[in-house]
């Protein structure tokens, strides 16, 4: 039995070393984890992800000291201003015919960048529902885990972070803000100037077009296929409108956008304006813990609820280390780093896992601080809209500028 | 050896570039294997054609490329004319490089902080003499038609311009010129503006093209200060080659083109304004007119530069309380809450990006000066007037960056070549010649041979003549030539990010990369730490002669 194993062992080695040498070189398989543990030791994980807030790179730095001091795999943070840039990577690699050797190991990416990544074929798996920590997710319970802006994500890529649209507003000066889309025009024209959205076609503002579109429209099935399926002059006139209403009560008369959040979060730091909105729940938190903002902003749910999703992390078809991103994935996935992940100080953003799924004690490292002031309710952030297709981010931004660049 | 150096420079400038930009341009045409496109179509410029806004983005794009120079021209040339050996003259010429080195992003940064509705300028006035609680609410920064933006560029070519003319100017001898003119009448600033602008012009021509090509596609700049409604065709051009839709590159490729057509038509317009102007600057010249404007001429030079370096040095002053401020609302004037925390969160991260940036930076300047020296000394023992073309310095310059430097890394990784370090450097080198080169040409080829000959007569043999003679002859403009290396390096953002597929972090790739971030603190430490670094280059590059030359009096022409 001993020997048997032993032969097995070396037939599996010489057969790695052939594959090995014509640059083939055997997949992870996720299923059996001791050996991908195995096999990530030493790898270098070359983790692709924006770095636009310090406290994201700061949670990163922390994440990377761990996996080195728990799994030994080496994770490097490489900076993207932009995810798109490391979809362009990848895209550059398969042209070169580069299959085998990328650059990039894992990726932090969700909606229109994760089917554009898909359709192109540029993903390796399925792998993600293997991981151990996936089941602590509960898909079966949180259907959205399996569904990236309504794109299947068939084990492609891994649950992180969860997100949601919030407003958030300078208690000081505003007293009553507007509690749905509509209510949001007629307290522009109150409060003009007071007000604006990033320019489309980044994603925040691309959000605030789809939130808008899902509020004003009667039948928001339409949003939920792909654009082609329906009248898009038809079922975005509401929409159209209501824009050419609202521009001119904004910043600037509508003449000037901020080019993305961090710029609108900016905007509110300087006065400029009273009334802002963020793809993540803890923004108004953090951005007052870093002395930012007032300590008198407040955040909030529309009444109507507001869009919602989750983030996830992809690895290239090219990955050199396969089995060390899906470490770290795991890793990611643990209630540890999700915890410290929840917490004000750091990212104060949402995790992905079923806290009713875990153990007493892991439940317990997310209930170490009462609700903060400036964060939105619980109740609040109960109440979820589901993103539409992908096909509409386009098909917005395009109309947008269409409508609205060089006016 | 020396004959290598320019074949050498040649295939680095122009084989690259060209590479880079063919293997980019196939999209443009329609042909982009990697998402389907492998016949030829003009389809996707009739897709640009209709992007919304391109004619208000083309229309900015050329007013930026023409009023950028002939303002940074009009204002160094009076400053010049007025203030040469005045006591400001000396200040100014003191503070030209430093100011010089500040990259164009923290410069931009710098500026934005101060002019913005809720920047430092109007917290000055506000409440107490404009009655403002709340930032008004007006179009500075961003405005349609990149009014800011060309002033962005403006306080950044200026210094840059003023470099390049005080390098050049000790060649054609200017007070012995204007004491001439003056003996003949002819007032200070009419008589510099008379008998030294037109000799100096021409050493100046090509650097001031480099300013109109890159006034003309900047994207750093343009994303900071520039409008955003369209945006830039240079910046639009970054959005879509960076689309996730990857159908989008076939755009990006038609309006590299059309960012390229656009650059050398800028450059087209000032040649043709070029020819206009020297009839109309000859007739005043011989009119004999000895004193006309004088005041006009002289009042405004004194004002012009030392206006730039004092907007240069306030937004500099700005980035700094900024990068100690905690909340810092309007109308504050200074922060009411001041804190370390930003240097904190940063400087525990600074060693690698900083080592990564020195060595980069002195690698590549290093071997750009190694071939640029390689290939003058070459032409200057050959007698030859110029071995390498001009125009072949410019391909890099006027040739977006974006463009070429995304086909070379689709070529390099065809060939295998791993990303990093060593790529970056090379893609560095690419970007810093022609910068040293500019830099160091004129004063090179512009020492007077006679020394060279006399060193000849006693016996010295080339390389001895190049050593003990040119080389010490030359320590100034070497240095500057060095230290605009090192600036321009340190400044690179594209190059770092693609050759090195975003693995090597230098000290602009985290600033740009938290430019992006919302964090006004954070920004500032990143900018003023991009700006300290080549600042603290040219002043070794400035003192370093002084010293060396401190007990030789005969030298000081040369320092």
């Amino acid at each position: 039995m001993a020997a048997d194993s032993a032969g097995h062992g070396v037939a599996t080695l010489l057969l790695a070393g052939c594959l090995a040498a014509f640059g083939l070189r055997a997949e992870p398989d996720p299923t059996d984890w001791s050996a991908v543990l195995d096999e990530a030791r030493q790898q270098t994980v070359y983790f692709a992800a924006w770095a636009g807030e310090a406290r994201i790179n700061d949670y990163l730095a922390w994440v990377a000291d761990e996996v080195e001091d728990h799994f030994q795999v080496d994770l490097q943070h490489v900076k993207l201003a932009d995810t798109a840039m490391g979809v362009s990577r990848i895209l550059a690699e398969k042209q070169a015919g580069n299959t085998s050797d990328g650059t990039v190991d894992l990726l932090w990416v969700n909606g229109e960048n994760f089917a554009a990544l898909k359709e192109n074929g540029l993903l390796y798996g399925p792998w993600s529902e293997q991981l151990p920590n996936f089941s602590l997710v509960n898909a079966n319970r949180y259907p959205e885990m399996r569904e990236d802006f309504t794109v299947a994500v068939d084990g492609l890529e891994s649950p992180w972070l969860r997100a949601q649209l919030i407003f958030y507003y300078d208690s000081a000066i505003v007293s009553t803000p507007p509690r749905s889309i509509r209510q949001l025009l007629a307290w522009a024209q109150q409060h003009p100037g007071e007000f604006t959205y990033p320019r489309p076609p980044d994603f925040l503002g691309t959000t605030l077009l789809k939130q808008a579109a899902l509020e004003l429209s009667d039948r928001t099935a339409p949003f939920y296929s792909p654009v082609g399926e329906s009248n898009f002059a038809e079922v975005t006139r509401p929409l159209w409108n209501y824009l050419d209403q609202l521009h001119p009560h904004l910043l600037r008369k509508g003449r000037y956008f901020p080019v993305n959040g961090a710029q609108l979060r900016r905007l509110m730091a300087d006065g400029d304006t009273a009334l802002a909105f963020s793809f993540s729940p803890g923004e108004a938190v953090t951005a007052i813990a870093n002395r930012e903002l007032p300590p008198t902003v407040r955040s909030y749910v529309l009444d109507s609820g507001t869009l919602s999703n989750a983030s996830f992390l992809a690895i290239p078809f090219n990955s050199r280390s396969k089995a060390g991103a899906m470490v770290v994935s795991n890793f990611l996935l643990s209630p540890r780093a999700q915890a410290r992940a929840a917490q004000p100080d750091q990212m104060a953003s949402f995790t992905v896992l079923d806290l009713d799924l875990l153990a007493p004690a892991d439940r317990a490292l997310f209930n170490g601080e009462d609700r903060h002031a400036a964060a939105p309710s619980a109740e609040g952030l109960s109440r979820k809209l589901q993103e539409p297709h992908p096909s509409w981010v386009p098909a917005l931004e395009r109309a947008w500028l269409q409508r609205y660049s060089g006016r | 050896m020396l004959r290598w150096a320019t074949p050498v420079l040649l295939a680095l400038l122009l084989v690259t570039t060209l590479l880079g930009l063919a293997v980019a341009l196939l999209p443009a045409f329609g042909f982009f294997p990697a998402v389907g496109g492998t016949g030829f179509t003009l389809a996707h410029w009739q897709e640009l054609a209709q992007v919304p806004g391109l004619g208000h983005s083309i229309r900015v794009s050329l007013l930026a490329g023409l009023v950028t120079p002939a303002i940074s021209l009009a204002t160094v040339f009076l400053f010049l004319a007025s203030a040469s050996g005045s006591v400001l003259d000396s200040w100014i010429r003191r503070l030209v490089s430093p100011v010089l080195a500040i990259p164009h992003a923290a410069a931009a940064f710098g500026l934005a902080f101060l002019i913005a509705p809720s920047g430092f300028l109007f917290r000055l006035v506000s409440p107490t003499l404009s009655g403002w609680e709340r930032p008004p609410d007006l179009l500075i920064v961003n405005d349609t038609w990149g009014i800011s933006m060309i002033v962005g560029l403006i306080v950044k070519e200026v210094p840059f311009l003023l470099l390049m003319c005080l390098a050049a100017l000790p060649q054609i001898a200017p007070a012995d010129r204007v004491r001439l003119a003056r003996s003949l009448g002819y007032r200070p600033t009419v008589a510099w503006l008379k008998v030294v602008a037109p000799a100096l012009y021409p050493l100046i021509r090509l650097p001031l093209l480099a300013i109109i090509a890159f006034s003309s596609a900047t994207v750093d700049v343009a994303l900071i200060l520039g409008p955003t409604l369209p945006p830039t065709l240079s910046v639009m051009l970054l959005d879509w080659f960076n689309d996730p839709d990857l159908q989008q590159r076939f755009l990006a490729g038609a309006a590299a083109v059309l960012q390229l057509g656009l650059s050398l038509i800028v450059i087209g317009c000032w040649l043709l304004a070029e020819r206009m102007v020297r009839g109309i600057y000859r007739r005043w010249i011989v009119s004999g007119n000895r004193r006309g404007g004088h005041r006009v001429l002289s009042t405004g030079g004194r004002i012009g530069l030392p206006a730039v370096v004092a907007i240069m040095l306030v937004s500099l002053l700005v980035l700094m309380i900024n990068s100690f401020s905690g909340l810092w609302q309007f109308p504050h004037t200074l922060p009411g809450d001041w804190t370390l925390q930003a240097w904190v969160r940063v400087l525990p991260g600074l060693a690698e990006p900083l080592a990564n940036t020195l060595v980069i930076a002195v690698l590549a300047t290093g071997c750009s000066l190694l071939l640029v020296v390689g290939s003058l000394e070459y032409d200057f023992r050959q007698k030859k007037k110029s071995g390498l073309a001009r125009w072949v310095l410019y391909i890099p310059l006027v040739i977006p960056q974006v463009v070429f430097l995304f086909g070379l890394v689709v070529f390099t990784e065809s060939m295998q070549w791993q990303p990093g370090l060593v790529l970056v450097i090379c893609a560095h080198v690419l970007l810093v010649i022609p910068y040293t080169y500019l830099t160091l040409a004129d004063p090179y080829r512009r020492l007077d041979p006679r020394w060279l000959h006399t060193a000849a007569t006693l016996g010295a043999s080339p390389a001895s003549a190049f050593r003990r003679v040119r080389l010490p002859l030359l320590l100034g403009p070497l240095l500057t030539s060095a230290a605009v290396g090192v600036a321009i390096s340190v400044s690179l953002f594209l190059p770092t990010q693609l050759a090195g597929a975003g693995r090597v972090n230098t000290i602009t790739t985290e600033a740009v990369a938290l430019a992006s971030g919302g964090n006004a603190s954070i920004i500032a430490v990143w900018a003023l730490l991009q700006a300290l670094l080549p600042m603290l280059v040219f002043v070794l590059a400035l003192a370093a002669p002084v010293i060396v030359w401190r007990h030789r009096k005969g030298m000081q022409a040369f320092r």
